[in-house]
């Protein structure tokens, strides 16, 4: 077999951390194997382990590129968690995630290979973070008040390729990209409104000119008005950088606007993913249409609706048994308190974990 | 909604200013607007237009200083609450008006039972004993629909969960039967199913008790059109329109209103692109002259820079702020 040009890739390819790939795969960019992130829970005078906060408890799925995935479910079902794990601040428990690449070998052809980003050290994983970038939700307190604008979007570009001269520039047209001006490169955080830091957070993100970004509750913190100009800009954005978007929030309407397939979580798990619209126009999990059932229509004429789903999320560190929905679900049968349904395609591209699929 | 209706809340130009670094923020900037008996009643707006400070000052609960109600009056009943003294407020807060306000977690006090908490008002305005409050509160939480009530009276708040809490909240609000509910952003820190449970539950509250209304505060225009029977949309500290929820949504007049439903993403209608308004929400210290809404609006005109338009009755209950609908230029 030939060897990489970068001695580096050789490296991790004897350490079994790097995979060769069929040019058929052409498409993915990211995939999810069985992902497990827990957070033990210290307990008892010696501090011990006495469980675990299963946050993200198996999850697999793969990303293409050029696509919005979106990441819905309500407070607690790991979906932040996620997104975290993926740029490594949280490390998986278990499972892994292959990014895929097209490298150049030694006899100057291409290769794609996948790259196991869970099992890299610090420094493997440097030229993999400048590829995945994130936006976080809150633009108040991501920003450093510290710096001013132009240091923050300057600061990835510095780590990336070092001081210079040019960095300069890139910060311009990265401001002017996201319809902010470069005379604002030298004010400090705390002198923008909302919508605008998050611009700035935006722009960082695409400073290191990422393929992937994951964006998680982008607009989540903004007036309403606002959150529609910023939807509109990571719209604007991906036709001209051509990068890909997790896209992850609670707030289901936006989710389907911006988004081409969804993957709807509920306590760690993926109930349902599938297409975007195919998610919305025929849900077949029960719990996947109680939560659209939820989401207020905006029609005067149609008033609050009776809610078949009663009680709460339960919480992560003792989950039911069988399936986790059984206790909420309005069609729970025995074999749902026994038994954990398998997450398999149920129907093309839509993926369900139910026992009773579409019989809600 | 006609005038037969008895009035139980009557707003008169209303101001309420803070001073923030020794200027002076026109945070509700005179007001005018009426509640009527049996009614629900919603307020929306973006953080800053003053929705909450409204609320606040009918309670009179602005903290003196900053804050300042320097003009108007609120007629609840057909007494001025701004000429009460505390005493007199002091048995209309929590007995004859109440409010249920945004953070449930935080509004509770972590040092009493959840029981105690209810038990309170109930002792102070009903003159209960322990026993009898107990039992009432008890009664409440059952109502508001948290299971086995008996047991969990004794609860700390960090027992419950977020929608447990605005339950306990709204049963701490309506223990005393009050005439009107304000509720401040009641759902925004709850999960879309909890939000549902709780919006049945208020206009289940409100249909039950024909004589009392219920204001809701929300930025979320698709609460309003689920819950409210009228509306009243607020930017930079003043009404922009005033409608039924019907009315408003199917013939919505004011620039800004029609901006504010278009940027948002719909889960029923397929857009393309949503119609975000541009620019950004004034800050309170610097509210742009004329109509405040002019450097944002795409029909703006000269006149708007300059002048700050009426409020004006284009319609039967419908009302607009807006130079567009202005006199002969009347533009439908």
């Amino acid at each position: 077999m030939t060897e990489f040009k970068n001695t580096g890739l050789n490296l991790l390819e004897e350490k079994g951390k790097l995979i060769r790939v069929n040019v058929k795969e052409k498409k993915n960019l990211l995939e999810l194997n069985n992902l497990k992130t827990y957070f033990p829970v210290l307990g008892g005078v010696f501090r011990k382990v006495i469980g675990y906060v299963k946050a993200v408890d198996g999850v697999s799925f793969s990303i293409n590129k050029g696509e919005v995935f979106g990441l819905v479910g309500e407070t607690g079902c790991g979906k932040s968690t996620i997104g975290k794990t993926l740029v490594r601040i949280f490390n998986p428990t278990s499972g892994s995630i292959f990014y895929y690449d097209d490298v150049e070998l030694k006899n100057g052809k291409e290769q794609r290979v996948k790259i196991d980003l869970s099992k890299l050290n610090r420094k493997e994983l440097m030229p993999y973070r400048f590829k995945i970038q994130m936006i976080f939700q809150d633009p108040y307190s991501s920003l450093n008040p510290r710096f001013t604008v132009g240091d923050i979007i300057e600061e990835p570009l510095t780590v990336q390729r070092g001081r210079r001269k040019e960095n300069k520039d890139t910060v311009k047209s990265l401001l002017e990209k996201v319809g902010m001006s470069e005379e604002h490169i030298y004010r400090y955080p705390h002198e923008f409104s909302g919508g605008q830091r998050q611009r700035i957070g935006i722009a960082r993100a695409l400073s290191t000119n990422p393929e992937l970004i994951i964006a998680d509750e982008p607009v989540s913190a903004l007036d309403v008005s606002v959150q529609a100009q910023v939807i509109n800009l990571m719209q604007d954005l991906q036709d001209e950088f051509k990068v890909t978007y997790i896209f992850i929030s609670h707030d289901l309407s936006v989710v389907k606007h911006i988004a081409h397939r969804i993957a709807v979580m509920y306590l760690g798990y993926i109930m349902e993913m599938g297409p975007a619209e195919e998610i919305y126009n025929n849900p077949l999990n029960p719990y996947t249409k109680v939560l659209l059932s939820a989401v207020p229509e905006g029609n005067p004429r149609k008033k609050v609706k009776k809610q078949p789903l009663k009680g709460e999320v339960p919480s992560s560190l003792n989950k039911p048994s069988g399936c986790c929905f059984h206790p909420r679900c309005p069609i729970a049968k025995d074999i749902c308190k026994k038994k954990d349904p398998v997450f398999e395609e149920k129907e093309k591209g839509v993926f369900v974990k139910c026992h009773f699929p579409g019989k809600y | 909604m006609g005038k037969k209706q008895k009035e139980l809340l009557k707003v008169e130009n209303l101001k309420t200013h803070f001073m923030i670094e020794e200027q002076k923020a026109k945070a509700v900037d005179g007001l005018d607007f009426s509640v009527f008996e049996g009614e629900f009643f919603g307020i929306v707006g973006e953080s800053g237009c003053g929705k909450s400070v409204t609320a606040l000052s009918v309670l009179r609960l602005i903290p003196d200083p900053p804050g300042k109600i320097s003009n108007g009056k609120v007629f609840f009943r057909d007494r001025n609450l701004l000429e009460l003294n505390w005493e007199e407020m002091r048995k209309i807060r929590g007995n004859e008006i109440s409010m249920i306000f945004q953070e449930p977690m935080t509004s509770l006090n972590p040092v009493f039972t959840v029981g105690v908490q209810i038990m309170e008002p109930l002792m102070i305005h009903r003159n209960m004993n322990k026993k009898e409050a107990r039992e009432t509160a008890i009664q409440m939480l059952q109502k508001v629909g948290i299971s086995s009530p008996e047991l969990r009276v004794d609860d700390y708040p960090h027992q419950f969960s977020g929608g447990m809490s605005q339950r306990t909240m709204i049963a701490i609000a309506l223990c005393c039967n009050p005439s009107l509910l304000i509720a401040d952003e009641p759902t925004t820190a709850l999960d879309v199913t909890v939000q549902a449970q709780i919006l049945e539950l208020m206009t289940e509250i409100k249909n039950k008790r024909k004589e009392s209304a219920i204001i809701l505060i929300t930025h979320d225009l698709a609460v309003i059109a689920e819950t409210c029977d009228r509306v009243m949309v607020m930017y930079c500290g003043k009404i922009q329109e005033v409608a039924t929820t019907i009315n408003l949504f199917e013939n919505p007049l004011h620039p800004y209103t029609k901006g504010l439903m278009e940027s948002i993403p719909s889960l029923t209608k397929k857009k393309k692109r949503l119609n975000a308004i541009p620019g950004n929400v004034p800050g309170i210290l610097n509210f742009p002259p004329g109509c405040p809404f002019h450097p944002r609006c795409k029909h703006r005109m000269p006149v708007c820079e300059k002048v700050v338009p009426e409020l004006l009755e284009v319609e039967e209950g419908h009302s607009v702020r807006c130079h567009l609908y202005n006199g002969e230029g009347k533009k439908r």
